[in-house]
């Protein structure tokens, strides 16, 4: 069983029904039992950062998070805020303090190219720059896009990049693996079946 | 690079999609469930679909139809239709909705875009604004499904519903609305030029062309459109490789090996 972690704030219905589809026993669920139990933590997002994060802390969860995550390397699958939150602070309405479990930041997309539209909505293409489970046996990846800000990796960090987006000049880091952690600011589970597939590849991962 | 979207548009009206012609509604064409599995498994970038009913009794038949269709939709699905609190907001996305469209609350109450937009995220909301022309060829923007003229100036509506927080505008023009004429593309020019966010053009598709002239004239980001794609066999598929043909930089989708959702009949949902 799998449990997709519920803050309030997240399109988890989407997912929900992606990974049913795909055949995979899950869960929506803020009970530390449950997702303590679990083989595997999704956490989805759409909305602000700094609301997220308060509702991960006025549940509690950033603990359990921390714990399974981190301490016990429990297989976890972030998507769009779930990305997000990963780094260790976001600018978006302010500065606010994010996981910190990888070394970056959070910034708005700005270009100095006019003429880019901001959310970053729509479909995009997607350039895999490091051979990743996620993305076996996926050719010309497109996905679905949603946010206004992304994520500034940390130098440091580099080796943990799978893909990126170039938007208008922005490149737009895409998706990370490090460890036990999968991350993408794309939505997998409303990218037709390219994201399907890598939903399913995640699945792999676990089984 | 950005794929210029296509997005058909369903019109729901007491629990049945039907044809929209200058916002009356005319024939059902189908189910909701039977129009977005066939959207579902084609072409399309994402699914639009709008309760136009004015009787409050299906409301509750509408949200169970959203439900039903989430279940099969992996593609964005963005809802509309009679939205006015944060609510109801929560409600359909709790159904699995991933975008809503706001309409005559927003021009009511412009504090509601702020309000959902702080609540959802920016790229959450789309402001729906619907256009027509007075007698003195001056835009106008209507409220109240077409019903009623608040005279404000489109333009000036938009601008002003980017800067309250919405992350997109679908811009509908009433005289064309499934009159096959086309889109507007003068007013979808006006606005797509003024705002930075992204706008969606409806009403009046009835050639691919169209399509193509909505963004390479209209300078429009996403293209919508409803009642041509009812009554054309492999309609998106086929719009799609119109728009390719074109020259549009558009998605065209691989299937992979994957389980097919168990189609459930119609009444199962009710």
């Amino acid at each position: 069983m799998i449990v997709i972690i519920d803050y309030d704030m997240g399109n988890t219905r989407s997912i929900y029904n992606a990974f049913t589809l795909l055949e995979k026993e899950v869960v929506i669920s803020d009970d530390p039992k449950i997702i303590s139990d679990s083989e595997a933590i999704i956490l989805p997002g759409v909305g602000a950062f700094s609301d997220g994060m308060n509702n991960l802390r006025k549940k509690g969860l950033i603990n359990i998070l921390n714990e399974e995550v981190i301490d016990k390397k429990k297989p976890y699958l972030g998507i769009c805020l779930g990305l997000e939150f990963l780094a260790e602070r976001s600018y978006e309405g302010g500065t606010y303090q994010g996981l910190g479990w990888i070394k970056g930041e959070i910034i708005k997309i700005e270009s100095k190219n006019s003429s880019i539209k901001v959310p970053h909505i729509g479909w995009d293409d997607t350039k895999i720059v490091k051979n990743d489970v996620l993305f076996n046996e996926i050719e010309d990846p497109i996905y679905y896009y949603l946010h206004s800000y992304y994520l500034k990796l940390d130098p440091r960090e580099n080796n943990i990049l799978t893909s990126i987006c170039n938007y208008g000049g922005v490149e737009i880091i895409s998706s990370i693996h490090k460890n036990n952690i999968f991350a993408t600011q794309f939505h997998p589970e409303k990218s037709q079946e390219t994201g399907l597939k890598l939903l399913k590849n995640f699945l792999e991962t676990i089984s | 690079m950005l794929k210029n979207r296509l997005i058909p548009n369903v019109i729901v009206n007491n629990g049945n999609v039907v044809q929209s012609k200058q916002f009356k509604h005319t024939n059902v064409v189908s189910n909701a469930i039977t129009a977005v599995d066939f959207f579902n498994s084609w072409a399309v970038d994402e699914i639009i679909v709008l309760d136009v009913s004015r009787h409050t009794d299906y409301r509750n038949n509408f949200h169970r139809i959203i439900e039903g269709l989430s279940k099969r939709c992996f593609i964005p699905l963005t809802v509309g239709g009679w939205i006015k609190n944060l609510d109801e907001i929560k409600k359909f996305l709790a159904e699995g909705a991933d975008k809503i469209c706001i309409n005559t609350q927003a021009v009511i109450n412009p504090e509601f875009i702020k309000d959902s937009s702080n609540m959802f995220g920016s790229q959450c909301i789309i402001v729906s604004i619907d256009v027509k022309k007075n007698l003195n060829d001056k835009y106008e923007v209507f409220i109240d499904r077409g019903r009623k003229n608040t005279n404000v100036d489109p333009v000036e509506w938009a601008v002003k519903a980017q800067d309250y927080g919405a992350g997109e505008i679908l811009l509908t023009s009433i005289d064309r609305d499934g009159t096959k004429l086309g889109y507007d593309l003068e007013l979808i020019r006006m606005i797509s030029e003024k705002i930075s966010i992204p706008v969606i053009a409806f009403g009046g598709v009835g050639k691919w062309q169209d399509l193509v002239d909505g963004i390479k004239i209209g300078k429009a980001d996403a293209v919508s459109a409803a009642n041509i794609f009812h009554y054309t066999e492999h309609s998106t598929f086929n719009a799609k490789e119109y728009m390719v043909k074109a020259g549009l930089n558009v998605r065209m989708p691989k299937f992979y090996k994957l389980p097919t959702p168990r189609k459930p009949k119609y009444n199962e949902i009710f």
